[in-house]
This record gives C-alpha cells, sequence and structure tokens, in this order.
C-alpha cells in the first residue's frame, strides 16, 4: 500500500507532527488578530469566537439562537434529502431493468445534469416561496443525482446469472426489482446517498444564503450585513460540525454493509 | 447496434414530447400560468432582448465572459496551489502527518459557508468570488492528487527508486505521471463545484454575470430570462467540461481514448 516505508513516521511521530500542524495553524491566527496585523473586525482571535458561539447557545441573533437555526436547517435538509432518496432510488433501480425506462430518462437526466443546483434557487423561490419549499426543492436538486445513479449503476451491473436464476425460479418483473436487484445494489445505493447528503447539505446551506428566513444560511448573511465576523465565523462552525456528523452516519452505514457483504 | 438505434430514436421522441406538452401547456393552453414557467416564444424573446439588448446592466456575452473570467481564475488557481500540495502531502509521510489535521479541520466546511466571509473580508467584487471558487476547487484538487500518489503500484516507485529516481525527479518522472488519472478525476469535480459555487456568490451579490442575471430575473419575476440563464450556465458548464476531456486526453496520450 504504501509507496515508501521508508519515510514512514511512528504513530507518536505522526501524533506529534498533527499537534504541531494545528498549533501552528492556530497560533498564526491568533498571532495575526491578537497583534493587530489584521483587524478584529475581519478577523476575530479563536477566542473570540469560541466565546460568540457559546454566547449565541442561548441568545437569539436574526430571530433565533444557534441551535434553533440549525434545527430549522436540519428540518428543511430532512425533507429535501429524504425526497431525493425516496424518488430517486426506486426511478434508478427501475431504469436498471427497464431499458425503454432507461432510454426515455438518461437523455432528460443529461440535459439537466449541467444545470448546478443552486441555479434552480430562482424558479424554487417562485413555484415554492422562501419558507420550507423553495430551499427543499434545491437540496432535491443537489441531493437527487447521485441517489439516481448510483442506485442505476447498482441495478445495472448486477451479475446476470443471479437474474436468470430469479427469472428461472418465477419470478416477475417487481419481484426481480425489489428482491434481487434493490438487495444486491445496497452497498452502491448507500454510497451515493452518502455523495447525495454531502451535495444537499452544500445545497442547503446556499439556499439559505440567498432565499430563506431561518436556518444557518440566514444567520451568516445576517451576520454578514451587521459585519459581525465572529457570528459568522460561527455559523461556518456549527455548518462543518452538523455536515461532518451527517456524513460520519453515512460512512458508517455504507462501512456497515460493506462489511456485511465481505467486501472488506 | 440496434439497442443503441432504439436508443436515439426514443431519445428523439421523449425530447418532441416534452417540447409539445410544453408548447401546449403554456402557449396554447394556460394549463401551468406564464407567471411560473414561460412559453417557447417568451423564452426566445427574452434571449433576443439579453443578447441583443442587454439586461441586468450588460448583454448575455458579457455576463457569460465575465462568469467564465472569474471561474477561470479561480479554477486555475486552486489546482496550480491545489495539485502540488496534494503530491507533495502523498509522497512525504511527514508533511502529510503535519497538514492533514489541519485540512480535516477545514474541509467538512461547504465552499458556499465561505460566501458570508468572503464578502465581509473582500466586498462584492471579484476579488470575493475568486477566493469561494478558490476553496471550493481547492479540496477536491488537494484529495485526489493525494489519493493518485497514494494508490501507485508500490513496485513502479521501488523500482524507479533502484533505478536512481529521487526527489524531484522522482516527482516528475514517476510520481506525477501515476497520479495523473486521479488528478484528472479531481479536476473535474472542481470545475463542477466552481461553477456551483460561482452561481450561489453571483446570486447572493453581484454587480454583473450570470448568478446576477438570474437574480434580477427573479425580483422583476420574469420567468423565461430565469431559463435563459440557466441554459446559459449549463452550456459554459458543459463546454468547460468538454475542454477538460480534451486537455486530458492530451496529457495522457499513453491511456486508450474514451469513447
Amino acid at each position: 500500500m504504501s509507496v515508501s516505508s521508508a519515510g514512514k513516521p511512528s504513530k507518536l511521530q505522526t501524533w506529534m507532527l498533527g499537534l504541531g500542524g494545528l498549533l501552528v495553524f492556530f497560533g498564526l491566527w491568533a498571532a495575526f488578530s491578537g497583534f493587530g496585523l489584521v483587524p478584529a473586525r475581519f478577523l476575530p482571535s479563536p477566542a473570540a469566537v469560541a466565546q460568540r458561539m457559546f454566547f449565541l447557545a442561548d441568545h437569539p441573533f436574526a430571530g433565533a439562537s444557534l441551535p434553533v437555526h440549525v434545527l430549522s436547517s436540519l428540518g428543511r435538509y430532512a425533507l429535501g434529502f429524504l425526497l431525493a432518496a425516496a424518488i430517486g432510488v426506486p426511478l434508478g433501480l427501475f431504469m436498471g431493468w427497464y431499458s425503454l425506462l432507461d432510454d426515455i430518462v438518461t437523455p432528460i437526466f443529461n440535459a439537466l445534469r449541467f444545470v448546478a443546483p443552486i441555479a434552480w434557487v430562482p424558479f424554487a423561490a417562485l413555484w415554492f416561496g422562501t419558507g420550507i419549499g423553495g430551499p427543499v426543492m434545491v437540496i432535491f436538486a443537489g441531493a437527487f443525482p447521485p441517489c439516481l445513479i448510483n442506485a442505476y449503476r447498482g441495478a445495472k451491473f448486477v451479475d446476470a446469472k443471479f437474474l436468470e436464476a430469479a427469472h428461472t425460479l418465477g419470478a416477475g418483473n417487481l419481484r426481480i426489482v425489489t428482491e434481487v436487484l434493490l438487495p444486491v445494489s445496497i452497498p452502491s445505493i448507500v454510497s451515493g446517498l452518502r455523495v447525495g447528503a454531502g451535495l444537499g447539505w452544500q445545497s442547503l446551506v446556499g439556499a439559505e444564503l440567498i432565499v430563506a428566513s431561518s436556518g444557518v444560511g440566514y444567520m451568516m448573511v445576517q451576520g454578514q450585513s451587521a459585519v459581525s465576523t465572529p457570528t459568522v465565523l460561527s455559523g461556518m462552525i456549527a455548518i462543518g460540525i452538523v455536515g461532518y456528523c451527517v456524513d460520519l452516519v453515512l460512512r458508517e452505514m455504507e462501512a456497515f454493509t460493506r462489511r456485511r457483504r465481505g467486501l472488506g | 447496434m440496434r439497442r443503441s438505434r432504439r436508443r436515439i430514436l426514443v431519445g428523439c421522441c421523449t425530447a418532441l414530447a416534452i417540447a409539445a406538452f410544453w408548447t401546449v401547456s403554456t402557449f396554447f393552453t394556460s394549463l401551468i400560468s406564464p407567471g411560473r414557467f414561460p412559453s417557447p416564444p417568451q423564452v426566445w424573446e427574452a434571449a433576443r432582448q439579453i443578447a441583443v439588448e442587454g439586461y441586468a446592466d450588460a448583454t448575455l456575452w458579457q455576463h457569460a465572459l465575465q462568469s467564465l473570467r472569474l471561474v477561470a481564475m479561480g479554477f486555475l488557481f486552486a489546482v496550480v496551489v491545489g495539485a502540488p500540495l496534494g503530491i507533495i502531502m502523498g509522497a512525504n509521510r511527514r508533511f502529510d502527518a503535519f497538514i492533514t489535521p489541519v485540512f480535516s479541520l477545514i474541509r467538512p466546511i461547504p465552499p458556499l459557508a465561505w460566501i458570508p466571509l468572503a464578502i465581509l473580508w473582500l466586498g462584492l467584487g471579484d476579488g470575493a468570488k475568486i477566493m469561494v471558487i478558490f476553496f471550493a476547487a481547492f479540496v477536491p484538487a488537494v484529495i485526489n492528487s493525494h489519493a493518485g500518489v497514494r494508490s501507485m503500484e508500490p513496485h513502479l516507485v521501488e523500482a524507479s527508486r533502484v533505478l536512481g529516481a529521487r526527489g524531484f525527479t522522482s516527482i516528475r518522472e514517476v510520481l506525477i505521471p501515476g497520479a495523473m488519472p486521479m488528478i484528472f478525476t479531481g479536476l473535474r469535480l472542481s470545475l463542477q463545484a466552481s461553477w456551483t459555487t460561482l452561481v450561489a456568490a453571483e446570486l447572493v451579490g453581484a454587480l454583473a454575470g450570470l448568478g446576477r442575471v438570474l437574480n434580477v430575473a427573479q425580483q422583476d419575476i420574469y420567468p423565461a430570462m430565469i431559463v435563459v440563464a440557466m441554459a446559459a450556465v449549463a452550456a459554459l458548464g458543459w463546454a468547460t467540461t468538454r475542454l477538460l476531456d480534451v486537455i486530458e486526453d492530451r496529457a495522457m496520450p499513453w491511456l486508450p481514448v474514451r469513447a
């Protein structure tokens, strides 16, 4: 696996080097703001940002405290992502089985593929408003393509002998999709969900920056207009933490499904 | 052969059916109200208006050129910094151990979340957009170059070492060509992320560019112009991806040409 085992540091060295890297990073950040190289208005010190995060934990900014903003973002996100998975995965599986459906959907999908999810924001606002519907549609636009593609690929590369066996044993089309294609494609589907979850979270942030009246993105825009850099940085940290947790859950699911199938 | 012929036939039928449904539902009947989605003549008129007279203070070409310029600058800047960083991280384990924790700390923050900070730092001009596009394109460039170097056959690297390739020669002659396919995978992701980020950054606030056209059209409730701007963004995204494909084939003449 390793390119060179000669230059490979020991576990302790890796740990020390990593710690050193973090110290340099936070040291530079603190030095830049602490010695006034950059005005605090532009780059507050790490301590000031931590303080601001604790303050926002139970004091409202832009209509709600940070945890409430995070919850309203998560609500929209869950809705948009589940919708994308609920439509994308079955559609992908059926496209993998019925070639006519594949031939109909694939050109439409390819034509829309290059429209960035964020470019749907104006229509999302026009069709579904700026409350829940608009942002949910943008999240859907971000999370849908990986859900569909991975289910499709999973179903397309199923070993032909499984399909022949199922046919011989008298399974109909629907049973082949639900009892052969679906179980066999699960590792691929879960990987697609993970990619979709990441893109959906990213689209949510974009949608909330542009059209929303609550949520972490909205809080950041308000922080930006109030020139409150600590608030903006608090929002970035909160978005990073939540995104990381979502990815962690799906990564564990991915590893679990792969382990169960002996894929390592 | 028969399969691919049917594919084209069905594709054409689908396109015709969608065009027919669109025309009938918006133009001949008002099944879909014009305030929600425009009819084909309205889109044509909007395209003519922005191409000839201009919309949101400039013509389509000027907006497109502005967006293209920002994407090119942010993307190239990210590749020039990110790919070498990833290669060095892949080649030198100590450097990797030093950088990785900091990188993992910044990585979960989606590029779009940098937009408010970029505006605070650099205002609504080009600088803020280039900074955000840089962040968007930087992460995939680093990760894939790093993975490209790490996934190389150890025998190849060891053989080259035995033959005397060290340091800079090893990087230039062995690691870069070996990691090239993965590097290009990263560049493709970077390019896609660049376009998404550009549109978002221009929607949040800009003086020109396709994102601004989208923004103004949304405020004017001008659905036909929204369609034109979306189509323009998609066309530019497609064209730049094709350009990257051509460069990829030229850069790796030893690989079979992709279909």
